[in-house]
């Protein structure tokens, strides 16, 4: 499709303002103003114009009110319209955030309330709402685990534990807080070996960062002695939130051993992801760590009012204000509106369709950690299809062509040509059965006519896409008039 | 279902939750609402918010801008809403040609080469843009202007907290500038980047190119921190010798929404592209030959790199930077440079006005300003607020470390003459001790 700047006109404007009703009087110097001609080489197009363009690219896009999207560990599940609406009241949505405190009470006090049912989520008695989203919220566990042992004249201690299964942030988020990377292996049944923790573990172990459900889809049933073994050596325990969806009401981490976890609303709570964000992720810690919580927390005083505070042993700030707030808006509704048995209703039902797909699909695909039920989402591997020529990549492909998103794929990297499938609890039986039947007709494909599945897809907008290109040619702009900016 | 999962109940999935860890008691949360009440409960919420009511000064970060309807109908397709990271490139063009064309818009307006697709915001763009430079320099030690919004060098702190990490602040002048003799002593010895706001902290706009000399020769990198509203008046980041431009994209389209979900953005040159953190889109073609984009130079990101990653961003704010990109199209070449120019002229007029108020001045004395400025009140900035907010009007933040009368004031394009002169004639009232 052409490009919003191959639409552009000279002259054209798509949105009108008031004329300037005051006089101008001075300018900016002419050292200090726009070089050459001041052009910016913005469109010119009219509102119909713009809105047609983005429309045009919108019906481009597979999204969950289309379609079903089961891309493991990222929960896409419905996210309801009202609550879209409530966080644009204008009250909420059009509130300048360094307004003074008692001028939005309103804020505060959703935001309070938010915390508490997070910490009644999770079994926690702190918590930040700053983290935008997961990656921010790991980083922040981690800066709070640290501060911890700085507190404790321990600040040597910059070991990360974390299993070969662990989500890429988990890694990366320990690098960006200045520690390395200690692996832990997993046994044959998919759960953290806890033999070789005990190996790993040491004076320098600042945390162990395990996300439970794991990656594989599976409880982490030692995690009483995971925990214990990390405590024992001094060091901490971390919990990746990505999977909580499957234990809303059910279990909490904060009885588990685990000292702080992170929460992602944008999977668990509802929130639209947005094509990769916002999202949002909030830290409920225990007692001892809140104390050096993100800079401001909300607090509830004696008289009834809600203020922002920093805390004396704050971390510092993670974001110039106070978080996401729109999308904590969206999360406390979602909350608002399911109550204690719903939440629970949520979780019990996300196992159920994962379990239910997982048995509808274990003929077709090899499943390597199958022992029992899985959470909320479980992992096959398209060894049996690779045999035949025929990749996972391929399969992903193909599923898009039967009007699905491709699950999750290569990853956990310790499955081979996985599919990581997480079907959320808002998916109908009816939906369900589409998709096992789209993958069992693939699986057919895969050894009668193997083209299709590796030519796909073909009913999708553009066919398959040249990624190496993308790199070894890099365009990342669009060329200016003049050539330049490639 | 759960026969066909092959189990007689749902206690049995949980078999391998340990039953010590099972909750027996349902969790305590108020019971659940109807989704009529559920409103009625937002709108009481949202009327505690009184601040919401008041007729916008304050500035220092969030800016209360014209957001056109289109854009909101936009963003609530649920084609882009309620769709994921565009892994599945084929199924996403729709968000991967959006994205293309805002690093397009963001690399323009900077005076860059390219973009990424957007930050969590413009601070934490800003303490990312400090770590891609010592990456690129293998140097320890940033130089921060003094005159950086204060929040925002908060989250640098935090994000560069270790011990092999310096972080020197260059002071400011009488005039609000920065004193390029201190920055000459501070930058001996090894340092990654100097960090400059534009405009800064103050709205006042500093010139940019002594400083990318004087980083350029030690073999450092200039990042700026530019306000894009700014930008259609101002010399680009990229003409002045800017490295990496940074920046928060809430001016564009955004509402203030007490404090987010934003957008920063991060544009720099292409051959640093490939250090830099988050997502970047890229244009390629298909198997038939035509063109398409896909998410590219993953190899920097975590999902591949683990801990060697440039970063660890996974999610970004990609719905906002649709907000900034829209916002750009509407507005257009000519509606942004409006834009700009009403911000200025509000702003110098509201300025010269309270100027004649008897006792105010200014702070800094001369320098070119752009939107926001500082005046000094005869009386106390935090009681001045408070009675101007008894009026109805948010005056602005006060800046006690600069003067018990010192007030950072916004105006932007959405004030009308009737405002701003309101504004003067109440504050003319209690500069004078009448009761307002």
């Amino acid at each position: 499709m052409k490009t919003i700047f191959q639409m552009s006109s000279p002259g054209r404007i798509g949105a009108s303002l008031p004329e300037l009703d005051v006089p101008a009087e001075s300018s900016i110097p002419n050292e200090l103003s726009r070089e050459g001609d001041g052009h910016v080489g913005l469109p010119e197009a009219t509102e119909g114009q713009i809105l047609r363009h983005y429309v045009n690219l919108s019906t481009m896009n597979h999204h969950v009110d289309k379609g079903m999207y089961p891309l493991g560990s990222c929960t896409m599940k419905y996210n309801p319209k009202q609550y879209e609406d409530l966080a644009r009241i204008k009250g909420l949505s059009g509130i300048h955030p360094m307004c003074p405190d008692e001028l939005a009470a309103g804020s505060l006090e959703l935001m309070y309330r938010l915390g508490e049912f997070f910490c009644e989520i999770t079994g926690f008695e702190g918590v930040s709402l700053q983290p935008a989203a997961g990656a921010q919220g790991e980083f922040c566990g981690i800066m709070l685990i640290k501060s911890y042992h700085e507190s404790r004249g321990e600040a040597y201690r910059n070991e990360v534990l974390m299993p070969d299964s662990a989500h890429g942030t988990n890694p990366a988020t320990s690098t960006l807080a200045d520690c390395v990377v200690v692996g832990v292996e997993s046994n044959e049944y998919g759960l953290v070996d806890p033999e070789d923790l005990r190996r790993k573990v040491g004076p320098n172990t600042a945390a162990f960062m395990l996300t439970n459900p794991n990656t594989l889809g599976l409880f982490e049933s030692h995690i009483e002695e995971l925990t214990s073994i990390v405590h024992e050596a001094g060091g901490l325990n971390y919990m990746d939130g990505a999977n909580m969806n499957a234990m809303l009401g059910i279990a909490k981490p904060g009885e588990m051993g685990f000292d702080v976890c992170h929460l992602n609303l944008h999977k668990t709570f509802a929130t639209p992801h947005g094509g990769g964000g916002p999202g949002s992720g909030p830290v409920p810690c225990t007692r001892e760590l809140a104390r050096f919580l993100p800079d401001p927390v909300v607090i509830l005083d004696e008289k009834g009012n809600y203020s922002l505070m920093k805390r004396q042993d704050s971390l510092g700030k993670l974001m110039a204000f106070h978080g996401n707030t729109g999308v904590l808006y969206k999360a406390y509704a979602y909350i608002r509106t399911l109550g204690a048995e719903g939440l629970r209703e949520v979780s019990e039902n996300a196992l159920i369709n994962a379990n239910y797909l997982k048995a509808k699909l274990g003929e077709y695909f090899d499943n390597p950690f199958d022992n029992g039920p899985c959470m909320h989402e479980f992992v096959l591997s398209g060894d049996r299809q690779a045999e035949q020529g025929v990749k996972t990549l391929d399969i992903a492909k193909r599923l898009l062509d039967y009007g699905f998103h491709a699950p999750t794929i290569y990853f956990p990297q310790i499955v081979h040509e996985a599919m990581m499938i997480e079907p959320t609890e808002t998916e109908s039986l009816e939906d369900l059965d589409a998709f096992a039947e789209a993958m069992i007709s693939i699986a057919g494909e895969a050894t009668e006519k193997p083209y299709l599945v590796t030519d796909a897809p073909i009913n999708t907008p553009v066919l398959r896409l040249d990624e190496v290109k993308a790199v070894k040619e890099l365009c990342l702009v669009e060329p200016d008039e003049k050539g330049d900016n490639q | 279902m759960l026969r066909e999962i092959g189990v007689e109940t749902f206690e049995e999935l949980l078999e391998p939750v340990p039953g010590k860890f099972r909750l027996t008691e349902k969790l305590h949360l108020p019971e659940p609402l109807s989704e009529l009440e559920l409103t009625r409960e937002f709108e009481e919420l949202a009327k505690r918010n009184i601040g919401a009511e008041l007729v916008c000064f304050m500035g220092a970060g969030a800016y209360d801008h014209f957001i056109p309807a289109a854009i909101d109908h936009i963003l609530l397709r649920s084609e882009f809403y309620t769709a994921y990271t565009p892994y599945q490139a084929e199924v996403s063009q729709g968000t991967l040609q959006a994205i293309f064309e805002y690093q397009t818009m963001i690399a323009r307006l900077t005076g860059m080469e390219m973009a990424n697709a957007c930050m969590y915001d413009g601070a934490s763009a800003a303490a990312e843009a400090c770590l891609m430079a010592m990456r690129i320099t293998r140097k320890q030690r940033i130089l921060v202007a003094g005159s950086l919004n204060p929040r925002w060098l908060d989250v640098i702190r935090t994000y560069l907290k270790r011990n092999d990490f310096e972080i020197n602040e260059i002071p400011f002048l009488e005039d609000g500038t920065l004193d390029i003799a201190i920055a000459r002593k501070l930058i001996e010895g090894g340092t990654a980047a100097i960090l400059i706001p534009y405009p800064n902290y103050f709205g006042l706009i500093e010139d940019l190119q002594p400083f990318a000399e004087l980083v350029h020769e030690h073999k450092g990198l200039l990042i700026v921190a530019a306000d894009p509203v700014a930008l259609p008046l101002l010399r680009s980041p990229g003409d002045a010798g800017a490295d990496i431009v940074v920046g928060e994209g809430q001016s564009m389209g955004i509402a203030m929404s007490y404090g987010g979900p934003y957008a920063g953005f991060m544009a720099s040159r292409t051959k640093l592209a490939r250090k830099m953190p988050g997502r970047i889109i890229g244009r390629t073609e298909d198997r038939a030959g035509q063109i398409g984009y896909v998410l590219t130079l993953q190899t920097r990101e975590q999902h591949i790199r683990r801990d060697k990653a440039t970063s660890n961003i996974c999610s970004n704010q990609a719905l906002m930077a649709l907000a900034n990109v829209v916002y750009l199209s509407l507005m257009g070449e000519k509606g942004f440079r409006e834009v700009s120019s009403q911000c200025y002229h509000k702003s110098h007029y509201l300025e010269k006005k309270l100027l004649e108020i008897p006792g105010t001045s200014r702070v800094f004395e001369k320098t070119p300003f752009f939107r926001e400025f500082i005046i000094s009140f005869p009386v106390s900035s935090i009681g001045l607020s408070d009675r101007m907010i008894e009026q109805g009007i948010l005056a602005g933040m006060p800046i006690v470390e600069l003067g018990e009368g010192a007030m950072l004031i916004t105006v932007t394009e959405k004030r009308t003459r009737h405002e701003i002169d309101r504004y003067v004639k109440i504050a003319t009232e209690i500069c004078s001790g009448g009761s307002a």
